[in-house]
């Protein structure tokens, strides 16, 4: 399975610039084991290190090829930019500037396509914008890929890479984005239909208190940090290091919080089993 | 933090008053006439200094030691209030209190979070903030009024959700995150009063409802200005700064929509006077309980829904106009 394929004509544009850690080079060091990684290789092994099995960041873009059926994927729910509501301080210049590096209007790609023949609506954050923080357009995207999922039909699935959580520059229109997803999802619920959430490296804060821990099967990443409150700030109130693995994937599946971590190279294949679940029966 | 520094002047007045009726009782000297001069001095000050607070003095005001409680304002707005305890999962958290109670004849469900009242008390509830079980405890309470067509109201006052290792490795982030949801769709009535500070998510985790109401001097943010500041400048002293800028007061809230009223406090705020404070609460509550009891179910649940959808604002480029779109 590739990653980086040619650009079909219905998606959107991206540049693939590169983020931290994986700089535009013939090498990458392991973030987890520091090895000297030929990028090439490590590109072919779906950015997880060969060594060591570390799962490196993946943008939405990557992510939509590694789990969508080749060529099916479309964005929707139209374009959105932040507005600078608060006149934060370095909000607007912080917002060009991901812009620019990422290629995203914002943290959030949300769109329709198959997996494994299987129609799904579709929503993911983005670490590589401003942290995968949540604003108000990842709030309102999120929310009409959910009620696209209602009016389709279909299965939702939402991938998050949100280590910012609520977004601070928006400040307390973000922490109304948590309410207003959560909602959505309860009319999901009711519409009785599915929801996969996908936990990749980091969820934190205000996304976990949100969709994040809202799937009715929910996968995690290897070893991908997933928190409320950050490693940092607990250690700060506790004022002592903490546990080995803690907030980390294979600890919320043992507390009770995520089903299962499953490898990036077997994602998409659980994706179609567990989708499999939901199909409406068909008619003989 | 007892003494406000913008309060001292007032406080001294205050005292100077207090001292005069002191000695008309005991020694007989009439000074009713300096007293009463003083008082609308006073009067005067309080109403002056305190229309013109700074955010940050607003939040130091909404954290004062002597500011009520929410059981302070529970004993003065309901009758009969019997606590009940616990999640029937895991334990009871101090931190949040509630529990059914009568108010104006009918029975209605309470939730809240309750910072301490001493040092003893406050350590006790956890300095008001709560941990999952405390979430959990609310949002049985609530599907409880819904059972029984309680309408529930909710008072906030909380520097946010713990941050603690325990309340992490059983799942704050669920805990809250499912309060949202199922908040959404509680069949009853739900009206939320900020009463204090509004802390992030350990607010809204208890903060969904049919109207937000909250007092003038309360704030309600998505970071402490510690918080804000440390990120934004690596200095939490610039807390004040921080305040400005991430709009927390009342008014700020207001005017983003987020919530739907602003309940007056007594001239010098709500720690002056309690009773007053909670008459006003009374009735607002009593007001926006009756605006919204002639609701059929199906219309309150939506209104609820789009109160929450319709919140943030963005700028969408059509096809058409890139650049230049609506703002939602």
């Amino acid at each position: 399975m590739a990653l980086f394929k040619k650009t079909k004509p219905n998606e959107v544009e991206v540049p693939l610039k590169r983020r931290v850690g994986v700089p535009n080079g013939l090498w990458t060091k392991c973030e987890a084991c520091k090895e000297a990684l030929y990028t090439k290789v490590l590109e072919e092994n779906l950015k997880v290190c060969p060594k060591c099995g570390y799962h490196f960041r993946l943008t939405s873009k990557e992510r939509v090829n590694l789990i969508m059926d080749e060529g099916t994927f479309t964005e929707n729910c139209g374009r959105l930019v932040a507005l600078d509501v608060l006149a934060f301080p370095e909000y607007k210049e912080k917002l060009k500037k991901n812009q620019e590096t990422s290629g995203l209007d914002d943290a959030v790609v949300t769109g329709e396509g198959r997996i494994g023949g299987m129609q799904v609506a579709i929503g993911l954050t983005d670490s590589s914008f401003m942290m995968g923080s949540m604003g108000s357009v990842v709030g309102e995207k999120i929310a009409r890929i959910i009620e696209l999922a209602i009016g389709r039909k279909c299965p939702l699935i939402i991938v998050s890479s949100s280590g910012g959580g609520a977004r601070m520059q928006e400040g307390i229109l973000s922490l109304m984005q948590m309410a207003k997803t959560s909602a959505a999802l309860a009319k999901l619920a009711k519409a009785k239909l599915p929801y996969i959430c996908i936990l990749t490296d980091p969820t934190g804060g205000g996304v976990t208190a949100s969709f994040g821990m809202l799937g009715d099967i929910t996968i995690a990443e290897p070893n991908a940090l997933i928190c409320f409150a950050g490693p940092r700030v607990i250690e700060q109130t506790i004022k002592q290091k903490l546990p080995k693995g803690f907030q980390r994937a294979e600890f919320l599946v043992s507390q009770g919080f995520v089903d299962m971590v499953v490898q990036r190279k077997n994602m998409k294949e659980t994706l179609v089993k567990v989708l499999k679940y939901f199909k409406p029966a068909e008619h003989n | 933090m007892d003494r406000l520094d913008f309060d001292k002047s007032i406080i001294e007045l205050e005292k100077k008053i207090e001292e005069l009726k002191k000695m008309t009782e005991s020694k007989a000297i009439d000074f009713s006439d300096e007293i009463l001069k003083l008082e609308i001095k006073a009067e005067k000050m309080r109403k002056e200094i305190y229309e013109k607070l700074t955010p940050w003095q607003r939040q130091q005001v909404a954290r004062h030691m002597q500011r009520p409680r929410t059981l302070d304002y529970v004993g003065r707005i309901f009758e009969d209030f019997t606590p009940l305890s616990g999640d029937r999962l895991f334990k009871d958290d101090p931190a949040i209190i509630g529990g059914p109670a009568m108010f104006e004849g009918r029975p209605v469900m309470i939730i809240g979070t309750q910072k301490g009242k001493d040092t003893k008390d406050s350590i006790h509830r956890n300095f008001g903030m709560p941990n999952p079980e405390g979430y959990r405890k609310a949002l049985r309470l609530v599907n409880m009024a819904a059972k029984f067509g309680w309408p529930v109201i909710s008072f906030i006052d909380t520097a946010g959700a713990f941050p603690g290792l325990g309340a992490e490795e059983r799942g704050q982030a669920e805990a809250i995150a499912k309060n949202l949801r199922d908040f959404s769709t509680a069949e009853t009535q739900i009206i939320i009063v900020v009463h204090g500070e509004g802390g992030s998510g350990g607010a809204i985790g208890i903060g969904v409802g049919d109207k937000v109401l909250m007092l003038e001097n309360a704030v309600y943010s998505v970071i402490s200005p510690e918080g804000c500041a440390a990120i934004l400048w690596k200095d939490s002293s610039k807390a004040s700064n921080a305040a400005d800028v991430i709009k927390m007061t009342a008014h700020d809230l207001l005017e983003l929509g987020v919530i739907d009223e602003i309940i007056k406090e007594p001239s010098g705020g709500a720690h002056r006077n309690y009773d007053k404070t909670a008459a006003e609460i009374k009735a607002a509550l009593k007001r926006n309980l009756a605006e919204i009891k002639p609701l059929e179910l199906h219309d309150l649940l939506e209104r609820r829904y789009q109160k929450f959808r319709n919140m943030g604002k963005f700028l969408e480029i059509t096809a058409e106009a890139a650049g230049a779109g609506k703002a939602g």
